[in-house]
């Protein structure tokens, strides 16, 4: 046997079947709980995790359909590998379990060499799953990589209202020309860490890291009740992330770092564009286009953030520090109102 | 080969693949579990509750199945399948208890040997 462990959660009504479906799961090295109905087994399935569940179908209280139902409801366990064992008669029955999610189906009694096979083939499944969710989300945050794993990748696009949050650490290349190389991208890491906390906290994605500053999303691809409002929370608090970063460079006697954040809101095209070996989550639409500008305007007007009229539009109580009135932004062919935070 | 109501190269099987004394502890569970299930049966014909009557008879084919019961798991699997006898009538349940019977006792033979 090459598997590694699993813990297994089997589900029977019937005692001699758990009986003897636990200690054969047991000989082929693996753990097993049991479950006496599908009540139990969802109570159980949300207090622990588990490796594979062994259902049967006929039970009270809650049959294996309706275990099978909600666990397809249930985003935290739609990846669970389910093996149906059961001596529920007619092929119609066992099309309904493989239709609702069961990746296989066993008759009982259970052949000891063909749920050697399923077992050790569902594991697989849920170890691949697993390791490619935790792929996912090391380059996307939690939502998008649970967007692309129910939409299975498709490559397609959708209109949206979003908020576009640009932001870009001044003078980093001055900057990093005083340090190590292993240096620089030890403080790119931290920038990161810190912008990602902040953006992901506030409902954002972060769509693009572009060396030293990134592209948030608020909006899209989970849809908020006020992009804006969410976006300035993350300006604010990426701002104070960096004092606080500074105060522990200063202690170190090092240089401060300085962010610039520009906002923009309006209507975008949101999804995935590429081919189908690599895929990035973009947006489209001109607000992306003004966030970048605003970002690269704030050198100019020694803002800390700069939103447009259009977010300004949807804040509530917002302390405007000063409005640049008719500003021509590059790429734009008529002149903004814009607002510093 | 049989053993009357028990199929040998089944119970054999099972013995092999989950070892001897778990076997014997498995039969002992059915000997317990069985009657149990057969009074289900009765009452759910009692009540004319078609799903606990087809649950209780599935549940005694299953394991029937598994110990090599091969009279009893035909008997269960013709309730399972069958009509909703009228409300009362244990014919079926009577023949599957005799079935049940028979087979306990050549189950309690084979570990007596």
């Amino acid at each position: 046997m090459t598997d590694a462990p699993g813990h297994l959660l089997i589900v029977d009504d019937n005692k001699v079947n758990r009986l003897l479906l636990s200690r054969n799961v047991e000989l082929l090295g693996h753990k097993a709980s049991v479950a006496e109905n599908g009540l139990v087994a969802m109570e159980m399935l949300s207090s622990q995790s588990y490796d594979l569940l062994l259902l049967d179908i006929e039970m009270p209280e809650m049959d294996g359909f309706q275990v099978l139902e909600a666990i397809n409801a249930d985003p935290d366990l739609r990846e669970l590998p389910v093996i149906v064992t059961s001596s529920v008669e007619g092929l119609d029955n066992i099309v309904r379990c493989i239709e609702l999610g069961a990746e296989d189906y066993l008759p009982k009694p259970v052949n000891k060499t063909l749920l050697s096979a399923r077992v050790s083939s569902g594991l697989e499944k849920k170890r691949l799953r697993d390791e490619q969710r935790r792929l996912l989300e090391r380059f996307a945050t939690t939502e998008v990589a649970q967007d692309l794993q129910e939409s299975g990748f498709a490559i397609g696009g959708k209109r949206a209202n979003a908020s576009v949050l640009f932001c870009d650490i001044r003078g980093f290349t001055a900057l990093s020309e005083n340090l190590a190389p292993e240096a620089t991208i030890d403080l790119l890491n931290t920038f990161y860490t810190l912008m990602f906390e902040a953006v992901t906290s506030n409902g954002g994605i972060v769509s693009l890291m572009l060396g030293d500053g990134l592209m948030a999303l608020f909006g899209v691809p989970q849809p908020l009740n006020n992009t804006a409002q969410s976006a300035v929370a993350a300006g604010h608090e990426m701002h104070s992330m960096i004092e606080m970063l500074n105060h522990e460079r200063l202690a170190d006697g090092e240089r401060n770092l300085r962010i610039g954040i520009g906002i923009a809101t309006g209507e975008v095209v949101a999804g995935y564009a590429g081919t189908d070996n690599r895929a990035t989550y973009t947006c489209i639409g001109s607000a992306v286009n003004l966030a970048a500008r605003l970002e690269a305007e704030t050198q100019n007007t020694g803002s800390r953030i700069l939103v447009d009229q259009e977010t300004l539009d949807l804040l509530d109580g917002v302390d405007i520090q000063e409005t640049f009135g008719g500003t021509q932004i590059k790429g734009f062919s008529d002149p903004f109102d814009i607002h510093a935070l | 080969m049989t053993n009357g109501p028990i199929d040998l190269d089944i119970f054999a099987e099972l013995k092999d693949a989950t070892g001897d004394e778990f076997a014997a502890e498995l039969v002992n569970t059915f000997l317990d579990e069985a009657p149990g299930m057969i009074a289900e049966l009765k009452a759910a014909a009692d009540a004319s509750d078609l799903e606990g009557y087809r649950r209780a008879a599935h549940s005694i084919k299953s394991n029937a199945n598994t110990f090599g019961a091969t009279r009893l798991a035909e008997l269960a699997r013709k309730i399972e399948l069958g009509d909703m006898p009228a409300a009362g009538d244990f014919t079926d349940a009577k023949a599957l208890e005799t079935a049940f019977a028979k087979a306990a006792v050549a189950l309690r033979t084979l570990y007596n040997d």
